[in-house]
Parts: C-alpha cells; sequence; structure tokens
C-alpha cells in the first residue's frame, strides 16, 4: 500500500523500461492504483514509456490472473474454489462473507473497499478451506474468522 | 564456422548445414514436415505442435520447426506415433473451427483444410465449439473472423516485428485466447493501417480482404455504367501467379485481355498516372529545393504508409508529397477528363481498380478522395479478387491472347511499371529530376544503388555536380528507423521514399498467398524486366501524359493539377 498514487512514469523510471520488466510494472502500477486494476490509460502509459505496442501490453495484463484490467476493491479477498476446499466446507463460507460484503463472487462491494473473488488453489490443501485476503494467507477458515478478517480489515480503514 | 552434418531422416541419410532446423534439413530434401505457425521469413513460433516428428534418444517428440539438426540424428515423420499425434492435434483444432470450409473465402488454398486433407481427417471426434464470436466487418479494406483464428500468431509476428504496427498479439489465455487488437478492438478502433501483411501470412480464413468482387460484377451488368479498370503496376507480374503460374510470370498483354473478358468497357493502366506522379512529385521536390520547402520530401503513394505516418509520426506530415497516389489520380482524371473527353457523364462511370493491396480499398473511400465531385475511384479489387473473378467466369489465364491497354490513360513508360517495387518511385523520379534539373540526357537510365531487397537503401546522386541525398525504405519497421532519424534531426535526405509492404507493392497485402521472400525477389525481377522491354522508360517523355498537361492540366503543380490530383493529411495518433 505504501506504493498508493505512485505516478505510471513514476514506476516505470524506478523498475526500468526493458521488456523483462513489464510483468513488475503491472503489479506496481496496479498496487499503484486506488481501484486497485490497470487501467486503459495506465496501459497506453505503459506502452508509450516502454516504446512497446499497447496489445504487448495488454497481452502480458490479460495473461495473469494476479492482473487486473477492470477496477476492482482495495481489498482483494480470494475464495478457494477448487475440491478440497469445497469437500471442506467452502459454500458455508462463501455464504458468509456474500452476506458480509452484500456482493457476490465476482463482484466489488458498494464502498469500494472489498472484491470477493474465486481462485483455482492456493497450495495449502493442507489447510483447507482456504482463502487469502491481499497478500495473506488464512487456513482452516470458518463462516465466522471470515467474517472477522472483513470486520478487521474494514476497521483499520476507518482509521 | 557452418559445416555439414549427416541426419537420418525415415531411414535415408542426408547431409545438411548444421545451422538448420530438421523441418528445414527434410524441405530440402522433398519431405514435406506440416506447419501452421511457421512460416518462411519469420521467427520460429513452436506453438501449433503440428510439426512434431519422432527423434531417437529424445523421450518425447519434437518440434521440428524449432529444432536444430545434429551429426547421426535419427528423425522419423512418418512413424505411427506420429502420424497419430498430427492427425489429433489438427482434430483438436478443428474440434473448435467453424465446419464451413465449403462456403469460405479460402476454401481454395486454406492451410488448415489443405492439411486436414493431408493426413486423412475423415472425422471429427471431438465438438468444443465455443458460442460464434462477432465479425470484425469495421474497415473499408480487411475483415477480421475471430472463430476461424488457430492462434498460430503469423499475423502478430508480421504486425509487430516486420511492421512495427503493433496491433494484432495474443491476449487472455485458455479458452478466452485470442488475437485481437487491445481490449478486444475492432481494427478502425486502433492505429491499424490496413496493410494487409497479416492477410498475406494468416494459414485460414480468420482474417481476409473485404470482398467487392460482387458489387463489381453488380456495376459490369449495369447497362447504366460504363465501368472503367485500372491496373497498377505490380499486378502485371503476380496474376498469372494467382491463376497458377510460377512467381514472376509476366502477363501484361494477358491480364488486359482477361479484363475485357470480364466486360470492362475501358482497360486502364494506373501506370499511366505512375507516370503522371512523377511529374507532378518531381516538380514538387524542385519547387520545395528553389523555395526552401520542407525537406527530405516523402513519397505519398502508399496508402498504408499514409495512414502509418497519421497515427505514428503525425508531427512529420509537412514532409510528406501533397500528391494523390496514382489510384488516386486516375480516379480523379476518369471523372473529369475522360468523362469531358469520351461524353460520359461522370455520374455514370464506374471506375474499378486491380490493387495489389488491401489499404487501397480503404484510400478511396478518405473523404478528400473526391475530387470529381464523386467518390474518384468506386471499387478495389485485390489481385486475389481479381483471381477470383477470373476463375468464377471460367477464364483459362494462361492461354489467353495478349492485347493492348486503351488510350489514352493506358499509356505509360517503364518508370511507371516500376512503381511496383521498392526503389521504383525513386529511381522513376531520378529519372525525370535528372533530366530535368541537368537538362542532359540521363545516359544509364538504371539506379541500381535503390534496387533490391535490403531494409532501408540510402544513396546519394549526382544530379550534374549537384549531391542529393537519398533514401528508400520498404515494410513499416523500415520506414520507423528513417522517421526516428528524420524526427531527432539526425537525417540529411533530400527525398525519401517509403513503401508500406515488405519489397513494395509486388509484396503487397493484397497479392497471392504464400508472398515470401523468394517471390517477392521473382517478381521484382520481373517488374525491371518489363520495364527494360518498354520503348519508352522515363515519365516525361510519357506522350499520352504530355498531351495531358497541353490539353487539360496545363502545367505540374497548376491550378487543376492542385485541385485533382494534390490532397492533404489528417493527424490521427495512437
Amino acid at each position: 500500500m505504501e506504493k498508493m498514487g505512485k505516478s505510471v512514469s513514476e514506476i516505470v523510471a524506478e523498475l526500468g523500461s526493458e521488456k523483462g520488466s513489464l510483468l513488475a510494472i503491472l503489479l506496481a502500477v496496479q498496487d499503484a492504483s486506488p481501484e486497485n486494476y490497470v487501467s486503459e490509460a495506465a496501459v497506453n502509459e505503459i506502452a508509450a514509456l516502454m516504446n512497446i505496442s499497447r496489445s504487448m501490453v495488454y497481452s502480458t495484463a490479460s495473461f495473469y490472473s494476479e492482473i487486473s484490467l477492470q477496477a476492482r476493491g482495495r481489498h482483494i479477498v480470494r475464495l478457494c474454489i477448487n475440491a478440497p476446499c469445497e469437500d471442506a466446507g467452502k459454500a458455508e463460507i462463501q455464504k458468509a462473507l456474500e452476506k458480509e460484503l452484500g456482493i457476490k463472487l465476482g463482484e466489488t462491494s458498494a464502498d469500494k473497499l472489498f472484491s470477493l473473488e474465486g481462485v483455482s488453489c492456493l497450495g495449502v490443501c493442507n489447510m483447507s478451506p482456504a482463502m487469502k485476503v491481499d497478500d495473506k494467507v488464512f487456513g482452516d477458515v470458518t463462516p465466522a474468522s471470515a467474517v472477522r478478517v472483513i470486520r478487521e480489515i474494514r476497521e483499520a480503514a476507518k482509521q | 564456422m557452418l559445416k555439414n552434418v549427416d541426419v537420418v531422416i525415415n531411414g535415408e541419410t542426408f547431409n545438411v548445414p548444421d545451422n538448420i532446423t530438421i523441418m528445414e534439413a527434410a524441405r530440402r530434401n522433398g519431405i514435406k514436415i506440416p506447419s501452421l505457425c511457421h512460416f518462411p521469413d519469420q521467427r520460429v513460433k513452436a506453438n501449433c505442435r503440428v510439426c512434431v516428428v519422432e527423434v531417437e534418444g529424445s523421450r518425447n517428440l519434437v518440434a521440428s520447426c524449432s529444432t536444430p539438426v545434429r551429426e547421426g540424428m535419427k528423425v522419423r515423420t512418418t512413424s505411427a506415433r506420429v502420424r497419430e499425434t498430427v492427425q489429433t492435434i489438427l482434430e483438436l483444432i478443428f474440434a473448435n473451427h467453424p465446419q464451413e470450409c465449403l462456403t469460405c473465402i479460402r476454401n481454395e488454398n486454406c492451410e488448415l483444410r489443405q492439411l486436414a486433407a493431408e493426413h486423412g481427417i475423415r472425422e471429427i471426434k471431438a465438438d468444443m465449439s465455443t458460442p460464434l464470436l462477432p465479425l470484425d466487418t469495421s474497415t473499408a479494406a480487411i475483415v477480421r473472423d475471430p472463430n476461424k483464428c488457430i492462434k498460430c500468431g503469423r499475423c502478430a509476428e508480421v504486425c509487430h516485428h516486420v511492421q512495427t504496427t503493433g496491433i494484432l498479439y495474443s491476449h487472455n489465455r485458455g479458452l478466452e485466447g485470442a488475437i485481437t487488437p487491445e481490449y478486444g478492438k475492432t481494427l478502425s478502433e486502433v492505429a491499424c493501417v490496413l496493410c494487409g501483411q497479416c492477410v498475406l501470412v494468416c494459414p485460414t480464413g480468420a482474417i481476409h480482404e473485404k470482398d467487392d468482387t460482387a458489387q463489381v460484377w453488380a456495376a459490369l451488368e449495369n447497362p447504366e455504367k460504363h465501368v472503367v479498370v485500372q491496373v497498377a503496376p505490380s499486378v502485371r507480374v503476380s496474376i498469372a501467379e494467382e491463376m497458377g503460374q510460377a512467381p514472376g510470370t509476366i502477363a501484361t498483354g494477358k491480364l488486359v485481355t482477361a479484363l475485357r473478358r470480364l466486360g470492362f468497357d475501358k482497360v486502364f493502366d494506373t501506370d499511366f498516372t505512375a507516370d503522371l506522379t512523377i511529374l507532378e512529385e518531381g516538380n514538387e521536390l524542385l519547387h520545395r529545393l528553389k523555395t526552401g520547402g520542407t525537406l527530405p520530401m516523402i513519397t505519398s503513394c502508399s496508402p498504408g504508409w499514409i495512414k502509418f505516418i497519421e497515427h505514428n509520426y503525425p508531427e512529420q506530415l509537412a514532409n510528406l508529397s501533397s500528391c494523390k497516389s496514382p489510384q488516386q489520380m486516375f480516379g480523379a482524371l476518369a471523372k473529369t477528363f475522360y468523362a469531358k473527353q469520351s461524353g460520359i457523364d461522370a455520374k455514370d462511370i464506374t471506375v474499378v481498380s486491380i490493387m495489389p493491396c488491401t489499404a487501397k480499398k480503404y484510400e478511396c473511400t478518405r473523404p478528400e478522395m473526391q475530387s470529381s465531385g464523386y467518390q474518384d475511384v468506386d471499387y478495389v479489387l485485390t489481385t486475389r479478387e481479381f483471381g477470383r473473378m477470373l476463375r468464377q467466369a471460367g477464364v483459362n489465364f494462361s492461354v489467353l491472347a495478349d492485347s493492348e491497354f486503351d488510350n489514352p490513360l493506358g499509356m505509360s513508360t517503364g518508370a511507371g511499371a516500376i512503381f511496383g517495387a521498392t526503389g521504383g518511385v525513386m529511381e522513376a523520379a531520378l529519372r525525370t529530376v535528372y533530366e530535368v534539373v541537368t537538362g542532359k540526357e540521363l545516359q544509364k537510365l538504371e539506379f541500381e544503388s535503390v534496387r533490391g531487397l535490403e531494409g532501408v537503401k540510402e544513396a546519394i546522386v549526382d544530379l550534374d555536380g549537384l549531391p542529393v541525398k537519398v533514401a528508400v525504405a520498404h515494410g513499416l519497421g523500415n520506414a520507423r528507423k528513417i522517421m526516428e532519424k528524420i524526427k531527432d534531426g539526425t537525417a540529411d535526405y533530400t527525398f525519401v521514399e517509403v513503401m508500406a509492404c515488405p519489397g513494395g507493392c509486388i509484396g503487397g497485402g493484397g497479392q497471392p498467398y504464400l508472398t515470401r521472400k523468394e517471390t517477392r525477389m521473382a517478381r521484382m525481377d520481373a517488374i525491371y524486366e518489363v520495364d527494360e522491354h518498354m520503348p519508352l522508360r522515363k515519365s516525361h517523355e510519357n506522350p499520352a501524359v504530355q498531351q495531358l498537361y497541353k490539353d487539360f492540366l496545363k502545367e505540374p503543380l497548376g491550378e487543376m493539377s492542385h485541385h485533382l490530383l494534390h490532397t492533404r493529411y489528417t493527424k490521427r495518433g495512437l
């Protein structure tokens, strides 16, 4: 979050305009965006600064699920939707999260604070059901603990 | 250091250079390995996998397009395992390919259909068809059918690495994977220049010219219409190839006969207005030199190039010659001068062009191309569409007798003909400018330094003591190199020729499929042969052009010329 507000040109200057920097630049631009995504204006600006085509920038951005090309909430809640988590009670957690956030999977909350996404495996099947909020993975999640995580972030955002 | 190695392919030993791939080694020895993503002159992509072969000692099949040969390598291209794998790959491609082969625009020459035939595909076992996506018909020149795209990436390669237009590229992943402009935009929403080089390399019907043959048939059938046709220089060295003859076959006379058979009322020659272009453009250059106008002056015949500079270097538009392209000069004259001379009302004249080019379809629809009060050129057909009309009309092209173009708009010189090859406009201009500037007769007409397929050619031409530095670029990647120099002020050129397509018009986006370096060279040699055999080889010696000035235009760069033959450009940006 400390990167919030950085301009695209600052990010490119910092990470370098060689082709190999593109993925890092896209992630940094997304982090710096209040809406947690890479906008079309940003795609165009990155292309101009790196002297590559817009469609090349878009290609990389659209390939990786870590990068969003649509405006999202400040915090990304990723719920694992694969079999082990499904088995371990993912449906109940999804219901609780959807109720708490007032949105369905794939949507962004009205206050733009959260986006709820389904994700295919977080690599922690040993503690399913699992979810990931921004960079932090939570295992053995219960409906109550999932809601608690959301509320804590909401409280912190109010400060 | 280059050395040779022995490789065994299907039990036969071949001695081949060690710097080539298995596919190339096989090809040189008469063995075709199927390929879809691989295309001559392009970098290796190795994504389609239909070129897999068995290599002894290797657990997996290997892609022959990307695997170099090595000493003692034992390869099998026809083992059961290879055959079954290739069939499976083809079946998987077909499983989400529209089963419209019968009505597809590429049904005569689709590489995927061809491979299905060669590999005995008799059944499509799986159905993985996805909902049909809309066609992109947003431009006047090119249609994109995403449903037929097999994602081989040839178009993206040419669009990015040859043309540097950077429009088509692979996006998303998995089932959503697509080769499109960013955000799935249409070609009219991005800085596509409609050069059609993507069309030329597409193996299927996923991207093709907008077919205008029906409109031309309708005009020919309409008794109210007097339909005249003009033929671009390069088509005379490519139409025979389109009709099945060897690349580089010259067919000027047959071409004229064929057009008459289709029912055109007059068969004229774009070479005539190519000569006229030299008179206007040559004088424009001299005028700029005398009056301190913007230099270098850059040629403006290639509509893909014009759209490229409008999008990518809008601040450099003053460098462009204000001359219209020969196609558009022809259209403007056909509906003014020729209308008057023949006593036919311009509104009843339909002008059709046969062009090596997809961008010409767009050019004729530009709003400024209506100097006659009507759209100056009504329809543009590519060499391929012309071929389709001839096949539909049952014309057995190779046995046609020769005939001559109609006059006066069919009279031309060798200088007009060489417009079809990169460096040709420059050479034609130099032949005329030299004689105008020096008042002396040019002893050697051939300017070898501006000929050939080198990306950027530079030369210093001695105009009787006055050295003039010129440059020639073909392919937009090469044009970009020159433009960067002009932009940063390091270019000291006086005159620059740019053609959007590699090789110039002989390699245009409307030319026969499978255009590659060797076909470009064959067509180029043919164009210079056409020039060599013309009785007149300097544009200013064209008697019909001289007469046109006397009777109608009065003088180069005069008021009439300004109105009919010159144009303006639009700053477009990206």
